[in-house]
């Protein structure tokens, strides 16, 4: 059993007077236990919705949400089901989800109350514990806020997530905007979570230098959709979609080599209209007919590799989408 | 000459605990057509020593040192003929493209302001013109992009039309303070792109001021590494992100994420937080972090030192003592 898995989920935002607006068009992703999954794609394409979703913040128009094999039911008037606190979520600013006038042990101690009645002053205790296990001090309970880096803030958050003793914590960009040493520390101590607590993590962040080297496997997202899944390195070192490629081309090198990265020409299309065939054609450098008219699968490869392009089929050896469409140009065809 | 001449700059801000410096006696030199990178962590003085520059900082601020631009010290000058001098020939871009332009101008009336006041071009004219700059910048269909508002574009292409603004006067140069930190990478891409197009067209210099390594490894020629409000290194690109000497230069780079390392390896951290300019160690602003820290670094701030075409603030030299 995964610990998170999301089927075919629609999130769709209501417009007055002009519609529904389909934020995510049908997108399935799974985290297993211990996990580090990366998801990654421009602003707009669908990710932190999709976020949304995965903690029942959002009521998906279609598809299912399973944590711990038992579905997740959108927050309504109710209070959220007791067995959800095990799945927690992280803002990008850990500024505004923190209460400015309160001390930070009170606040973690809030997610201890949920948790179990044992006395205040154990809660306390464990406060202190949380501190230190996201690389604080103990002494840090008895301060505020305004008195951290944005870093340290950062630790806040996911400490106050820790309280709840989660077996799954989405982050939704939980590393913009900190500084190079902030984000590595950020980042081993998300890894070690991960390892020592046998923790799932659905890390969702546009850095993907940082996702790279932190995430188990990556899902690539485009305008609603995945367009390509699989382990990390593999992915990295081929990529089969021709948007994971271009997201990758993108990426400066901090070497000192002069590198100049590769822009991707266009825009991300409007998702309230979509276009036809492949979402990502208008922007692709190999599209072709076919591309215009039909939405391409989501199709299986040998190593745990998902990808949804045309240029790529099932049952042959995956390639470098130039190679394909240089192959497909010479007359050798994909069919 | 050099285009931009920085000499001693201190930058005292008033705070509740008195004036307190950000930036602590800064000297470089900008060539025309060169970008010059700029990079350091939040706090570390970077932008405060630009916003020196065109007189921006906040009231209260107390500057000393020359800054030489155009043959006139920009310190010097009275805020009517700063604003001739830097309003024509030295332009910036902001990070977030949203607040620095107005959201109920029409492009076409941003555009044309200030050509029409530093120029004094007529109308038309600028029009003309205003249309060519949004080509330059790729934005489509320009002649009708004349009159539409910021809100009709994206962040990519607002922030281009920031740029576009900024060359209006043809400025001899640019600064560019984090210019792609909100945008995504491929977008960013582009904006390096055209960076690196204009300085090579038009023999813009641009002072690119930017926390990210990455962005600064693309286009700039010659690198400075604040911290504390110092310059702690500076050289050649590939000699600094390569070669580093600096022991903060050398744990900034380690703390990236390297395309090549193996997954379990942990990047490598700094110790500890960055210095509170209210609160700046004594001797190196960096010792407290410092790996090969020496007794004598606690006690005098290292001077910045020439060897070898590279300007370097450290007694010790890790490379060195390896």
């Amino acid at each position: 059993m995964s610990a998170l898995e999301l089927h075919d989920v629609v999130v769709e935002y209501d417009r007055r007077g002009r519609g529904a607006v389909r934020a995510v068009a049908g997108a399935s992703l799974t985290v297993q236990r211990g996990q580090i999954v990366g998801l990654v794609g421009e602003s707009g394409c669908g990710k932190s919705s999709l976020a949304r979703a995965a903690v029942g913040l959002v009521k998906p128009a279609a598809g299912t949400v399973l944590f711990e094999g038992r579905e997740v039911k959108p927050l309504r008037r109710r209070a959220r089901p007791g067995e959800l606190v095990r799945l927690q979520l992280v803002f990008q600013n850990p500024y505004s989800s923190l209460n400015p006038r309160r001390k930070i042990g009170a606040q973690l101690a809030d997610g201890l109350i949920s948790l179990d009645h044992s006395p205040r002053r154990d809660r306390l205790g464990r406060a202190r514990e949380l501190c230190e296990l996201v690389g604080l001090p103990a002494a840090a309970v008895s301060r505020y806020p305004h008195e951290f880096s944005g870093g340290q803030r950062q630790r806040i958050a996911i400490a106050r997530a820790l309280a709840a003793d989660p077996s799954v914590i989405v982050l939704d960009e939980p590393l913009a905007s900190l500084d190079a040493s902030a984000q590595a520390q950020l980042a081993n101590l998300l890894v070690g979570l991960a390892r020592d607590l046998q923790l799932s993590l659905l890390l969702i962040s546009h850095d993907l230098a940082i996702v790279r080297h932190v995430a188990d496997a990556v899902s690539v997202m485009y305008l609603g959709t995945m367009v390509e899944s699989g382990p990390t390195r593999p992915l990295w070192e081929l990529p089969l979609h021709p948007y994971s490629e271009a997201l990758i081309a993108a990426v400066p090198h901090p070497d000192g080599s002069g590198f100049m990265p590769e822009a991707l020409p266009g825009e991300v299309p409007d998702p309230g209209r979509p276009p036809t065939g492949c979402r990502f054609h208008p922007r692709c450098p190999y599209a072709f007919a076919r591309c215009l008219e039909e939405e391409p699968p989501l199709v299986t490869f040998p190593g745990g590799r998902e990808a949804a392009c045309w240029l790529q089929r099932a049952g042959m050896a995956p390639a470098r989408p130039a190679d394909r469409a240089a192959a497909l140009a010479n007359g050798a065809g994909v069919e | 000459m050099s285009l931009l001449e920085v000499e001693g700059l201190r930058v005292r801000l008033p705070t509740l605990h008195g004036l307190v410096p950000v930036v602590d006696g800064v000297s470089y030199a900008v060539e025309p057509g060169e970008v010059f990178g700029v990079a350091g962590e939040s706090g570390s003085g970077k932008t405060m020593s630009m916003l020196a520059l065109l007189g921006l900082l906040p009231a209260g601020a107390v500057v000393e040192g020359a800054i030489r631009f155009g043959g006139h010290d920009l310190l010097r000058l009275s805020r009517k003929r700063l604003r001739d001098v830097a309003g024509r020939e030295l332009a910036m871009v902001f990070q977030d493209p949203l607040t620095s332009l107005h959201p109920m101008l029409s492009l076409g009336q941003q555009l044309t302001e200030h050509m029409r006041r530093h120029l004094g071009v007529d109308r038309r004219t600028a029009e003309r013109r205003a249309v060519a700059l949004l080509a330059e910048v790729r934005i489509p269909d320009p002649q009708s992009s004349l009159h539409a508002y910021p809100h009709q574009f994206s962040g990519g292409m607002r922030q281009r039309i920031a740029i576009a603004i900024a060359l209006a006067c043809r400025p001899r140069l640019l600064i560019a303070d984090e210019p792609t930190t909100a945008l995504d990478v491929t977008v960013q891409a582009g904006i390096l792109r055209l960076l690196d197009r204009l300085r090579r067209e038009n023999d813009l210099a641009v002072v690119l001021i930017t926390h990210d390594v990455g962005v600064m490894s693309s286009i700039a020629d010659r690198v400075s590494i604040f911290y504390g409000g110092r310059i702690v290194e500076s050289g050649g690109r590939q000699e600094v992100l390569q070669r580093p000497r600096h022991p903060y230069t050398r744990a900034l780079l380690d703390a990236l994420p390297h395309p090549e390392a193996a997954r379990d390896q942990p990047l490598v951290a700094i110790e500890g937080t960055p210095p509170s300019p209210a609160r700046m160690p004594s001797g190196c602003a960096f010792h407290p972090r410092c790996p090969y820290a020496l007794e004598r670094c606690t006690q005098e701030i290292p001077a910045l030192v020439s060897v070898n075409g590279r300007r370097l603030a450290c007694p010790v030299d890790p490379l060195r003592t390896r």
